[in-house]
């Protein structure tokens, strides 16, 4: 069976598709086999965070209408043989997904592959719905900011009353809090809301941090995840939501700041 | 100057904005989580009530009785009672 993971907020801009492809990419990296779904029909992106936009021919909508088949719209991903990405089209209408093909797609790929990674759309729309509504796991990907907290805490009550578990009272969706853009600088001056704030306001369990980085621009602008810049902290900590994924307990890193020696403190360095 | 911010920041740092940020937060998540799963406020006294009436006929503990009060699809809301009856009530009979 495989595990069909949502990649989710409510709110946008913060950090869904990247996280989608870290994600998606380091569980291919551990051997398994994924496909991750871009789900954001009309506003296409993880092809470019995937560096795939070029080989896109067919997409989610030309398979839900029997235009391709799976085979032919799913891109496999050059860097790791057992990932593969489907593409959201570009310029239909955004209704053009239902739950009933929608479904059929799932488990035809469910009979492949170990995980389906679903890159949600932002807000709380039937393409956002649509994202969640098949999804075991959820990953709520926020950032430490009022805005996008509550919009997580919305989400979070979606999950529980409009997905297909909720639905068919089955089990609930697995929650999984992902904190992304934290600076831990910023949490130790007052400024920013820390993990356990966060924690706290949402009461689901943590999966990862991930510190604001300047890694993460990087990788975009090159179409390379940044989970594959194993130099930088945000590809160690999305390395780090791998294993924790995988069931591994891994101590949580990045959440201090990194100590300033007394002089640049007190000549303001 | 930034020697002397270094003293006086200890100072300053009472309410910062992160926790005037939280104490926000957790007001209007508890408000909105309220307003979603939203019981009618007669709902305990109703079920107090429903209790009563039960126990002057069957054995019920708070154990064995649930209520609840679910939104369908649209306009439909189901009333759920939930009781459990003991097998030494049956004998009786």
């Amino acid at each position: 069976m495989a595990r069909i993971i949502v990649v989710t907020s409510g709110k946008g801009g913060v950090g869904k598709t990247t996280s989608s492809a870290a994600i998606g990419l380091g569980l291919a990296l551990k051997g398994h086999k994924v496909v991750l779904i871009d789900f954001d029909i009309g506003l296409r992106n993880l092809d470019l965070i995937m560096g795939c936009e070029r080989r896109v021919v067919y997409d989610f909508v030309n398979v839900i209408n029997g235009e391709a088949t799976l085979n032919q719209a799913l891109i496999k991903d050059k860097r790791v043989s057992s990932l593969s990405i489907l593409p959201a089209s570009q310029t239909r209408d955004k209704d053009a997904l239902n739950k009933e093909s929608v479904g059929k797609v799932l488990e035809e790929l469910g009979k492949t592959f170990d995980f389906i990674v679903c890159d949600s759309p932002a807000g709380i729309e039937a393409g956002a719905m649509m994202a969640l509504y098949y999804a075991d796991e959820a990953i709520v990907t926020t950032n430490p900011e009022v805005s996008s907290v509550r919009d997580s805490d919305r989400i979070l009550g979606m999950l529980a009353s409009r997905s297909r578990r909720a639905e068919l009272n089955l089990e609930p969706i697995k929650e999984h809090l992902l904190l992304t853009r934290y600076s831990p600088k910023r949490v130790e001056e007052g400024e920013m809301l820390s993990v356990e704030d966060v924690k706290d306001i949402l009461s689901i369990p943590l999966l990862g941090v991930i510190p604001e980085s300047q890694a993460v621009l990087k990788a975009s602008n090159a179409g390379e995840p940044v989970i594959l810049d194993t130099e930088s902290d945000a590809g160690q900590a999305y390395q780090d939501v791998i294993d924790r994924l995988l069931g591994e307990t891994v101590e949580f890193r990045f959440l201090v700041a990194e100590k300033k020696g007394i002089f640049s403190r007190m000549f303001g360095g | 100057m930034a020697l002397l911010d270094y003293f006086l920041r200890k100072k300053e740092k009472q309410v910062t904005t992160a926790s005037k940020a939280k104490e926000r937060l957790q007001i209007i998540v508890a408000h909105e989580r309220n307003s979603r799963n939203k019981q009618p406020d007669y709902l305990p006294q109703l079920t107090e009530d429903i209790l009563q009436v039960l126990r002057k006929y069957i054995q019920v503990s708070d154990e064995t009785f649930s209520i609840n009060l679910d939104k369908k699809d649209g306009d439909l809301n189901v009333l759920e009672l939930n009781i459990e009856l003991h097998d030494e009530l049956n004998k009786d009979n």
